[in-house]
């Protein structure tokens, strides 16, 4: 079963919709002990850092997924969940689990044109290979909400880039975990076949 | 570099597009579902849907509708009209709209925009502003004031002021919806759109006025704005939504141009 992990962080039934149209049936799930039986774990999340570090080690969700990920479960981060996946975020200055060595920071602009947050569709530029992004071609663009971004600390572990004022990663991935900062549950026909590759992938890259 | 959006803005009344809606295509009538998944087909960048029913058991009714558009719709999903609480913000955040707009009843008790913030996060509240053109005066420096229930009410609010207001609650994005340019396919108020645009750091949508694709070209560009809202533009099939997406790439503005 792929279950959707529920830590009251935002809108899990539109990554649930978005799975079934691509014909991968996901429940959502709050209990660690079902979510370390998983066969594939989305971890979504649209909020702020330190309230959602809270809530998931409330209910044992973070040592739930930290042993799903070691235990080779294909993994995809969306948003929030991707920057809970880096070790600390600057958001209320919040230790994060650290499944990828790096840091989550602010967007920080002089200029008063630049939105924050970084709010709508932006082109996500594939660097690497990634059973992923099959399909993805450069141009492609992706819906994106956020006021912080991900640094990993090593590029190998950077698979894609985006361009707002500077350029950040917008997906990264170690092994049987990959996280995008866009949403691809409302990126149209593109973020459908992310998920649809990730309905296939069996968390080798 | 962010895109330029699109956004369509559909009225549902009884969960039936509203009348004054016509369509070319007659199998669409009154079918919001429909034409959701149409504009989605086409390449529309987000989606509004105004709930205009008067009667009481509206609720349900918006809920089920935009249950239907969230299953068969994958962009950004917005849904305004009667909002007053958080239970209402709440319940159609589940029902799968992305964004929740307030507009009178924020201006009413400016609160709800803050307590839908803390509810569903800054970035999903959208603050949508009517404003009429009154002339500068001492109780409205901008020349601009507020209005609510359709435009009937003036509120003796600046606009400027209630849209820095607005930012300061936790509004993430502001509708700046002229009742004077509404429906003369004139062209957007350029000059509003951009003073309010230079006064926030939340992007800015300008909505109210739209007839032509450069009309859309000058918000953009001239109004500052970051997104264009359409409504009768596409919905009576004078124009698509692939087509005006063109005509602004063609003018050299950053649009998503593959879906």
């Amino acid at each position: 079963m792929t279950f959707i992990v529920d830590y009251d962080a935002g809108n899990l039934r539109s990554v649930q919709r978005a799975c079934l149209e691509v014909g991968l049936q996901a429940q959502i799930c709050a209990d660690p002990d079902r979510l370390r039986r998983a066969e594939r774990v989305i971890f979504p999340g649209v909020g702020a850092a330190g309230s959602a570090m809270r809530s998931l080690i409330e209910r044992g969700l973070d040592d739930a997924l930290r042993e799903v990920i070691n235990a080779g479960v294909p993994v995809l981060g969306i948003c929030l969940g991707l920057q809970i996946s880096l070790a600390h975020s600057e958001e209320s200055d919040t230790q994060t689990l650290g499944l990828v060595a790096g840091e989550v920071v602010r967007f920080r602009f002089d200029q008063p044109e630049l939105k924050i947050p970084h709010m709508g569709w932006n082109e996500v530029r594939p660097v690497k290979a990634h059973p992923l992004l099959a399909g993805i071609e450069p141009g492609d663009e992706f819906y994106f909400v956020h006021g912080y971004y991900p640094k990993p600390a090593h590029t190998e572990d950077v698979f894609a880039l985006t361009d707002y004022e500077h350029e950040f990663a917008s997906a990264i991935g170690r092994d049987n975990y990959f996280g995008t900062q866009f949403h691809p549950e409302k990126s149209g026909r593109v973020g459908l076949r992310l998920l649809n590759n990730f309905a296939g992938w069996n968390g080798q890259c | 570099m962010l895109s330029k959006r699109l956004i369509a803005c559909l009225d549902v009344r009884d969960g039936k597009l509203a009348k004054s809606v016509k369509f070319v295509d007659t199998k669409d009538i009154g079918d919001p579902v429909e034409k959701a998944r149409e504009y989605y087909l086409d390449g529309l960048d987000e989606l509004v849907f105004y709930d205009i029913t008067a009667s009481s058991d509206r609720r349900n009714i918006m809920l089920d509708v935009v249950e239907a558009v969230a299953s068969q719709v994958f962009i950004p999903l917005s849904v305004g009209g009667g909002i007053r609480s958080v239970a209402d913000a709440t319940d159609l955040r589940l029902a799968g709209a992305e964004k929740i707009n307030v507009n009178s009843a924020a201006v009413l008790r400016p609160s709800l925009i803050a307590e839908c913030a803390e509810a569903v996060g800054d970035q999903n509240v959208v603050l949508s502003m009517d404003i009429l053109h009154v002339g500068r005066s001492s109780e409205i420096p901008s020349g601009y004031e507020i209005v609510i229930n359709g435009g009937r009410k003036r509120m003796g609010l600046d606009a400027l002021a209630w849209a820095r207001s607005g930012e300061q609650l936790g509004a993430g994005e502001l509708v700046v919806n002229s009742i004077d340019a509404d429906g003369t396919k004139a062209g957007y108020e350029l000059e509003l759109t951009a003073a309010i645009a230079e006064a926030v750091r939340i992007p800015v949508i300008a909505s109210g006025g739209a007839g032509q694709p450069d009309h859309l070209y000058d918000a953009l560009t001239v109004g500052k704005a970051d997104a264009a809202l359409v409504a009768s533009m596409v919905h009576y099939g004078e124009y698509k939504v692939s087509e005006l997406k063109q005509h602004l790439h063609h003018r050299g503005l950053k649009m998503r141009m593959s879906w």
